[in-house]
């Protein structure tokens, strides 16, 4: 591709004083720029290419994913039989961390985007004393990596008698303070004070105003909320990792890299193409809510980018 | 049952374990520095109260990862029906300590029984975390075994675990390629450095063996040349010595091949190294007896070439062998049921368990199984037809004796990378950087509040 686009380039360089010209600047006719696509092709090759590499070998056998090339596709396309394994090996175990799986994202990130919401939305728009501290405990929240506070979670559930439940995982998951603080800059500019008021002197209650006004307005900074939540729990592997220790409460991460491990032991049977085809399955859902989601998403990021 | 080398290969592979690796850390802090007496002080119990005991009715909990273990606890519960044995996978190998020093940490959910690997015994030994087995009758049992599983087993003179797996060590080698090339089965580590040179300049792209830094391997190679770097002296107090003379005799002759870049630098059980395994292009593997199995299911396009030779040693003619992996059982202090988990660790470490075990493809630490004609009699077609096992049981019986590992060896073996592993990938002295290692981990040691000595 970069090839191609060489030739025209050189000759748009050549029409570089034209740009200086007080001609109105168009998006859409930016000049093309080698070195920027080259760079930019080499960027989606790197990020294609481990999603490249995961499907051609989720379609080969144990003993093909040895022996033939790992960047092609080669002997039997055993996808499909692959899949099949996957979902019924030991019990149909992977079924059931999928389940597992679900439950902590729709709980713990279903209910970590509510959380922010309405504590953003409060922040956002009622006044009492002290706001400053709770921004400041919000902001210093973010600055803190989930991970760091993972076992001394883990000691204080122990005490309170709740390791190895599903509240364990889904608990510390509502707790989102980058959530919070987004949807607390985001209500902020997307609600207008008067809309607000106008609904207040109509008789409306703060609740009634909330859901029936205010969430409208903030959906898009939900979805992004609730797109960063979703995947973050679904990926999430060191929580359950440390707060579980019943096979049947895994997610779908913990269980996979018990799957990968059985190669590393002696007399067990490595299973790789059923870990590389469980993985194919588990970001198939991630990859549909964000081409669900997209254009919430987009319009959620751009929010707040422009003063209107 | 994963031997101390895939533990530790598999650990260096993912960020995330590598946090679990920081994590044990974590979780010894406060295990050892609190550490107030050794494991010894622990109940007495007779064999006919074990005996009675499990004729109750009761539960426990065993965390392990050993494939073979759905069978053997099948097994139990078939001869014991009152008990019930809830089998847990919570992880293999370090990530299961983890998870095990967290426990033990809160004081609550920590297992009646768990697997413990031979090097990662003393950690949980010394910190008083597990049920000493002194007075459960179980001292005669240590003649079952071979000396050194003996040796591993017994922390600072008391019995805290009982064995599984065993790996003691062998070379494995690809005979078509040492036909190919011409190559002599070497006996002496002089010989295999000989190989390792003629190979690699008959085919740039055929290596003797592939080593990326390995702890589980450098500690082991460590002790078949005689080395004993670490002495355990009671419950806080620990010497190591950095002036190891098999420290430096294994890590001169290694020398040659690192520096000379004649070592693969294939990751250990990734698929590459697989691949290279089954087409050849490593020849040869020092490794634990444990491996016959992963090669047969792993490296299948290698069927028919592998074949199994005693460990070349530094002295001709004298045969000398080390331990590299296998597993321990330990009863976990503060168990419920401690004569019932005893009993549990009991059938699984003598007859049933251990046939068991054998019978699934795991390497046995029970002396009569390892020469008993129908294990010694194996033939399998992998190995050309080759009596693997007549090799591999008198590789446990020539296990070197006297090695102990560092009561912080898990933590040890996780800071591996910074020091000899550095040295592998920029081709320097691994002797000197072997002694970098042992004194970062000296280090280590005093923070935690054990009294190192350094030599």
């Amino acid at each position: 591709m970069a090839v191609t686009e060489q030739a025209p380039s050189a000759a748009r360089r050549s029409a570089r004083p034209a740009r200086g010209s007080r001609k109105a600047w168009n998006p859409n006719k930016r000049r093309k720029s080698p070195m920027l696509t080259a760079v930019m092709t080499l960027g989606l090759i790197y990020s294609l290419l481990p999603l490249f590499w995961l499907i051609v070998n989720a379609s080969k056998t144990q003993s093909n994913l040895f022996s033939t090339n790992g960047l092609w596709f080669g002997g039997h396309f055993a996808l499909f039989e692959n899949i099949k394994q996957t979902l019924t090996y030991s019990n149909g175990e992977f079924l059931h961390w999928f389940g597992n799986t679900l439950i902590y994202v729709v709980v713990g990130a279903g209910g970590a985007t509510f959380l922010s919401t309405v504590g953003g939305y409060g922040l956002a728009k009622f006044d009492f004393p002290g706001k400053r501290g709770v921004l400041a405990v919000v902001l210093g929240a973010v600055a803190i990596p989930g991970t760091v506070l993972v076992v001394p979670t883990f000691l204080m559930f122990s005490k309170m008698g709740i390791t190895n439940t599903y509240w364990s995982v889904i608990i510390p998951s509502l707790i989102n303070p980058f959530g919070l603080y987004l949807m607390w800059i985001f209500a902020r500019d997307a609600i207008p004070k008067e809309l607000l008021e106008a609904a207040r002197v109509d008789g409306a209650k703060e609740w009634r105003i909330f859901f029936s006004i205010s969430l409208k307005l903030l959906r898009p900074g939900m979805i992004t909320v609730l797109l960063f939540a979703v995947v973050a729990t679904w990926n999430n592997y060191f929580l359950p990792l440390i707060m579980i220790n019943k096979p049947s409460l895994y997610p779908l991460t913990v269980g996979l890299y018990q799957w990968n491990a059985l190669s590393q032991t002696a007399g067990g049977t490595p299973i790789f193409n059923l870990v590389l085809t469980g993985s194919v399955l588990m970001i198939v859902p991630i990859m549909v809510v964000f081409l669900v989601m997209q254009r919430y998403w987009q319009s959620g990021l751009a929010a707040g980018s422009v003063k209107q | 049952m994963t031997a101390t080398t895939r533990a530790a290969r598999a650990w260096r592979r993912g960020a995330a374990t590598l946090a679990v690796g920081a994590l044990a850390a974590v979780g010894m802090t406060a295990c050892s520095s609190s550490s107030s007496g050794s494991a010894s002080s622990g109940s007495t119990a007779s064999s006919s109260d074990i005996a009675a005991a499990l004729q109750k009715k009761s539960t426990i909990t065993v965390w392990a990862w050993a494939p073979q273990d759905k069978d053997i606890v099948a097994a139990f519960e078939k001869k014991y029906p009152n008990v019930t044995v809830n089998l847990v996978n919570a992880g293999t190998s370090t990530t299961q300590y983890t998870k095990l020093q967290n426990a033990i940490k809160a004081g609550s959910g920590v297992p009646d029984v768990a697997q413990i690997e031979y090097y990662a015994l003393p950690q949980f030994a010394v910190s008083g975390s597990v049920q000493s087995l002194d007075g459960y009758g179980f001292d005669s049992l240590k003649s079952d075994y071979a000396s050194a599983v003996g040796d591993a087993i017994t922390v600072n003179g008391s019995l805290d675990a009982l064995p599984q797996d065993t790996g003691p060590m062998a070379l494995f080698y690809n005979e078509k390629i040492f036909k190919q090339y011409g190559l002599t089965v070497p006996t002496t580590w002089d010989q295999y450095v000989a190989d390792a040179v003629k190979l690699h300049a008959a085919n740039s792209s055929e290596y003797i063996t592939s080593d990326t830094g390995d702890p589980g391997f450098a500690t082991s190679m460590t002790w078949q040349a005689g080395g004993k770097p670490f002495t355990v002296n009671g419950a806080t107090s620990v010497t190591i010595n950095t002036a190891d003379a098999g420290t430096q005799k294994w890590a001169t002759e290694w020398d040659q091949m690192e520096e000379k870049g004649l070592l693969a630098q294939t990751a250990g059980w990734s698929s590459q190294w697989f691949t290279q395994l089954g087409n050849g292009q490593i020849a040869t593997l020092v490794t634990g007896a444990w491996m016959p199995d992963n090669l047969e299911t792993s490296a299948a396009a290698g069927n028919g070439d592998w074949r199994v030779a005693p460990m070349p040693t530094y002295t001709a003619g004298t045969a000398a062998s080390a331990e590299n992996g296998g597993s321990s059982y330990a009863v976990m202090k503060g168990s419920s049921n401690a004569l019932v988990a005893a009993g549990f660790v009991q059938f699984l470490a003598t007859q049933p368990g251990e046939q068991i075990l054998a019978n699934e493809g795991g390497f046995p630490a029970l002396t009569s199984i390892l020469n008993s004609s129908s294990f010694l009699d194996q033939d399998p077609a992998y190995f050309g037809g080759q009596k693997i096992n007549e090799v591999l049981s008198s590789a446990a019986a020539s296990v070197l004796g006297g090695w102990s590992y560092m009561p912080f060896q898990v933590y040890a073996n996780s800071i591996f990378p910074d020091t000899v592993g550095k040295a592998y990938s920029n081709k320097t002295d691994i002797y000197a950087a072997m002694q970098a290692w042992y004194k970062a981990s000296a280090a280590y040691g005093t923070q935690q509040g054990f009294t190192v000595t350094t030599k």
